[in-house]
């Protein structure tokens, strides 16, 4: 049904001259028996065609939780998208009808996930799979959508694309999973992808392939990538900018290379001395100490003051200001000037 | 050598499978010094999981020997080899599977003197255990506690003091701290450097992830398909790998930092690793090798030191490259 | 013990819920801690404490005796004497709802228990052992499971309980025991095979524990529950099998009283008089409710996960 292409340019309030995706104070909480857990606490994003956004983060820092949200696939209950907005070419996508809602997510904003095996159907071969989805939203015949998933195979380096259309999912290993996955996302030539760790299930050498196949696709189709991912070396190689979370907020963001050069927020800076490296063998690595908060009871004042070795009596009593310390560079830390030994 | 503690002699472990067999290890040679890690690294479906399942006897091995401190552990039964297992311990990777949930941590920590009476120090059980907690970093008052009131990374401590409570010499560990937040991690592997330091124990430290490796291990062992292609000291693997499969894997790790970009030594290797159970014929890593020749499929490399590799090096045409160097 | 024992100690704080501590506990204890303060719990316990009276001394709760009935006060109302009215004939339906405790809850509680145990041997050994043994007894299950259950019960409660003089109570026991343990066997079995591929069972191999301390410390504990659900459930079933094996004239006989038998006395005439079919119904359902309380209880108190 081409009516759907039709109406996604209809949007109320879309406007081509708006920020692709932009994302406002947005907030989430979790419901459920054993409190409010806040996985979200007013995160702001924004991003750019053909721009690398790496959002980055432990687990439980909310960063796929966002995801889920932009793409509007939480689970409610017992989840709750309690404020905010998630602004695509000016249209808040939150306050969409869910039809439109649906049509964004396949037509405009497409998703792929860590575990490729859960997310393909079993029963259905990939061929069947991809054919599909242009056949509901493209009303395409059987033979034309047939011939596009061979296409899209062979664009996302299947060998032998022709064969293998007709497998199943669990016949394909594990990266060739993930690639027919980043097949079906970008079926329907979406403007923004998010890959949720897209490779942390896979091995090194075939992590290095998919990186590679995933800034190769986005080069050629100027689409706009969320990256989220806990490796902050894969990021260090694909991203243009980075968002760093932690307990629910974006405690700095910044251009890749001025974040790992100086970076700007305790937490960042903490992190990154925590890696282990591989092209030096390094002292006792430096620890950040303690947890990560507990969503449902998170500590006053910025959340990192427990753990944080900056940390004075402000940090507990007030939350800090989103501080603008260079043109692209935010950052939310009381002693960024010591952070960044300034 | 005389202070070698753990050594494997030809270690072969086969499955049954529908056709033939999964040749998960197939001829691994090592050898464990008092007091060093040795690193063993690979991919998934290398056998590294398997090769440590045989070190700590939880599988029969198919051929080979498994000498701890000189006694061949494959040929051991029943108490004797209670009494070995006492020498050779092992850390898991999940931390959240690997404790039983109906045991509080007391009874998890405890466990291994309820099995070797004769293990428990004089000082009593209940003292033992407390003891443990505080050296693994935990609140000895915890011990009434379940598993699940604690965190990733407090857990995999309780598994380390589990892991601890018969003194053991050796200890295995299978990618401890991969299922752990990247903060913890450094948390868990100081620890397990420190525990090294203060009692004198010896790892065998099984992971995928290179930059960890490269941090803790002494030596290193790189597998794949169920061999050990190039072994060294860590500076001889990482500084001077001479085996193709080394110099991709490091030239494949993400290293956190942006200014590395297009200035690193990048080699893309095609396909995936063959199955286990139909591997090449040669050399195995011969598919996805750029520098494979026809005599590759004829003539098996042997892990040895050659012309051009310092180290041993299961390549015939071994030569030092220098993967991490930057343009 | 230099500075890493302080360093570590620093670097990980305490878990972040728990009660203070003190001396060791077990789990059955801290299981008892938790059920004390569980009102689920208290109610199904009072309940089965009274239908356990019931059975055991039921001239505690009334004094008229069920086998007493006057054809004259047939399907006569309620009164001081009985409580809930007489039946079509003319038996005190209270007196017999309490004397048909006995052999409702003796009938229910044993043949579970023969079930159970049954269930859990076959499906702890098939589960544990794997193999052809598992193979073996897995058909095994699939044989007894493909008997129709009507048909088997009838031809094997009328053979075991070919004694005249029997009241065919240990004949229906045997018969629902026998028939009824495939499902817990069957949930044992896999409850059993997903937890011994555990890690933590993997964990104590290591250490050197033999197969008793596997499975009666690490698998049993954790493939228990689902098994102690079957349990329940099948407690009412037997209850109400032994109402239907009666019914069907191969059950209970002579001058029994079940709580079966008079519910299924009592159908044909239920249009008339209510009460003889409702109230043995109404004790029938509380018991297996009950029962039902209270093995999610003590099943819940034993998963430190829910504490």
């Amino acid at each position: 049904m081409t009516d759907i292409t039709a109406r996604l340019d209809a949007l109320p309030g879309l406007d081509p001259r708006a920020p692709l995706l932009q994302v406002n104070d947005l907030h989430v909480e979790f419901r459920t028996r054993d409190g409010v857990a806040r996985a979200v606490n007013g995160v702001d994003l924004w991003l750019n065609p053909g721009e690398t956004l790496a959002v980055v983060g432990e687990s439980g820092c909310g960063k796929s939780v966002t995801a889920q949200a932009i793409m509007g696939i939480l689970d409610t209950p017992p989840a709750h998208v309690t404020g905010g907005e998630v602004l695509y070419r000016g249209v808040d996508l939150l306050r969409l009808p869910e039809t439109d809602r649906r049509g964004v997510r396949a037509n405009r904003i497409a998703m792929i996930f860590q575990d490729a095996l859960s997310a393909l159907n079993p029963v259905y071969t990939v061929g069947f799979q991809l054919a599909e989805l242009f056949r509901v939203h493209r009303g395409t015949s059987r033979r034309e959508a047939k011939r596009r998933a061979v296409e899209l195979l062979d664009q996302v380096r299947i060998p032998d694309a022709r064969r293998r259309v007709d497998d199943y999912p669990h016949q394909f290993s594990g990266g060739m999973r993930q690639r027919v996955m980043i097949a079906m996302a970008l079926a329907l030539d979406p403007e923004v992808l998010i890959a949720d760790e897209p490779t942390t299930a896979l091995d090194v050498t075939v992590q290095a392939q998919i990186m590679s196949l995933l800034a190769e696709l986005q080069r050629q189709r100027d689409m706009g990538l969320i990256l989220i991912t806990h490796d902050m070396g894969v990021v260090a190689d694909v991203a243009d900018r980075i968002a760093v979370m932690y307990a629910g907020k974006v405690v700095e963001e910044a251009p890749v290379h001025d974040l790992y050069a100086h970076p700007g927020h305790a937490y960042t800076k903490a992190l990154l001395e925590s890696i282990p490296r591989l092209d030096f063998k390094g002292q006792p690595l430096s620890v950040i100490r303690g947890l990560p908060p507990a969503l449902t009871d998170l500590p006053s004042g910025c959340a990192f003051h427990p753990r944080c070795a900056y940390a004075r009596e402000i940090c507990r009593l007030e939350p800090p200001p989103a501080y603008r310390i260079a043109p692209q560079r935010i950052t939310s830390c009381h002693f960024v000037r010591e952070v960044l030994g300034v | 050598m005389s202070d070698v503690v753990l050594e494997t002699r030809g270690l072969v472990k086969h499955f049954p499978a529908r056709r033939g067999a999964v040749r998960a290890v197939d001829g691994v040679d090592l050898h464990l010094r008092r007091g060093e890690t040795l690193g063993v690294v690979g991919e998934s479906g290398c056998g590294k999981s398997t090769l440590a399942r045989l070190l700590v006897a939880l599988e029969k091995p198919t051929r080979g020997e498994i000498r701890v401190r000189g006694e061949d552990l494959t040929r051991l039964k029943g108490a004797a080899l209670r009494r070995a297992r006492r020498n050779i311990q092992m850390v898991l990777q999940d931390p959240y599977t690997s404790l039983n949930p109906r045991m509080t941590v007391g009874a998890i920590i405890g466990e291994p003197y309820d099995i070797h009476p004769d293990a428990v120090p004089r000082t009593g059980k209940a003292r033992a255990v407390q003891e443990l907690l505080d050296i693994v970093g935990l609140n000895p008052d915890h011990l009434n506690r379940y598993p699940h009131q604690f965190s990733g990374g407090q857990r995999q401590r309780i598994g380390i003091a589990r892991a601890l409570a018969l003194r053991p010499e050796i200890i295995v560990c299978d990618e401890p701290v991969s299922a752990l937040d990247v903060s913890i991690q450094a948390q868990v592997i100081n620890l397990l450097e420190g525990l090294q330091r203060e009692l004198g124990l010896s790892y065998v430290f099984i992971a995928h992830d290179l930059s960890v490796v490269r941090h803790i291990s002494d030596r290193v062992a790189v597998m794949y398909l169920g061999k050990i292609v190039e072994t060294g000291d860590h500076a001889a693997i990482y500084e001077q790998p001479t085996h193709p499969y080394t110099q991709a894997l490091l030239s494949a790790v993400p290293v956190p930092d942006p200014r590395l970009r297009g200035r690193r030594d990048h080699i893309m290797l095609e396909g995936e690793v063959p199955s286990p159970a139909d591997p090449p014929s040669g050399c195995r890593f011969r598919t996805r090798c750029w520098k494979a020749q026809p005599a590759c499929a004829d003539h098996e490399p042997l892990l040895e030191i050659r012309q051009r590799s310092p180290h041993p090096s299961a390549c015939h045409f071994a030569e030092i490259r220098d993967v991490m160097r930057r343009f | 013990m230099s500075d890493f024992t302080a360093v570590s100690t620093a670097e990980a704080p305490g878990p972040r819920a728990g009660r203070p501590d003190s001396g060791p506990r077990s789990l059955a204890g801290d299981a008892w801690r938790d059920l004390r303060t569980s009102k689920v719990f208290w109610i199904a316990a009072v309940l089965v404490v009274v239908v356990l009276l019931m059975a055991a001394w039921p001239s505690l709760f009334t004094s008229a005796d069920p086998r007493d009935c006057v054809l004259a006060r047939k399907n006569a109302g309620g009164s001081g004497g009985a409580l809930f009215g007489y039946d079509f004939q003319g038996c005190d339906v209270y007196a017999k709802t309490v004397y048909g405790a006995r052999d409702s809850i003796l009938v229910g509680v044993s043949a579970t228990l023969i079930a159970g145990l049954l269930g859990l041997v076959v499906g702890l050994l098939a589960g544990y052992l794997g193999g052809w043994i598992d193979a073996l007894l897995s058909r095994l299950v699939d044989v007894v499971l493909a008997i129709p259950f009507i048909l088997g019960a009838i031809v094997l409660a009328k053979r075991l309980s070919s004694d005249p003089e029997s009241n065919g109570v240990l004949a229906v026991i045997v018969t629902l025991g026998v028939l009824g343990w495939t499902t817990a066997a069957r949930v044992m079995r896999s409850a059993v095979i997903s937890a011994k591929n555990q890690d933590y069972v993997t964990a104590a191999r290591m250490l050197g524990a033999g197969p008793a301390r596997l499975m009666v410390r690490h698998i049993l504990p954790n493939a228990i529950s689902p098994f102690v659900v079957v349990l329940t459930v099948l407690l009412g079933i037997n209850i109400a099998g032994e109402a239907t094996l009666s019914y069907l004239g191969v059950g209970l006989k002579g001058d029994a009283v079940s709580w079966g038998l008079a519910i299924a006395e009592a159908g044909p005439y239920a249009r008339t008089v209510a009460a003889p079919l409702v109230w043995p119904s109404v004790f029938l359902a509380a018991t297996v409710l009950a029962f039902i309380m209270l093995g999610d209880a003590i099943r819940d108190a034993f998963d430190p996960k829910l504490r």
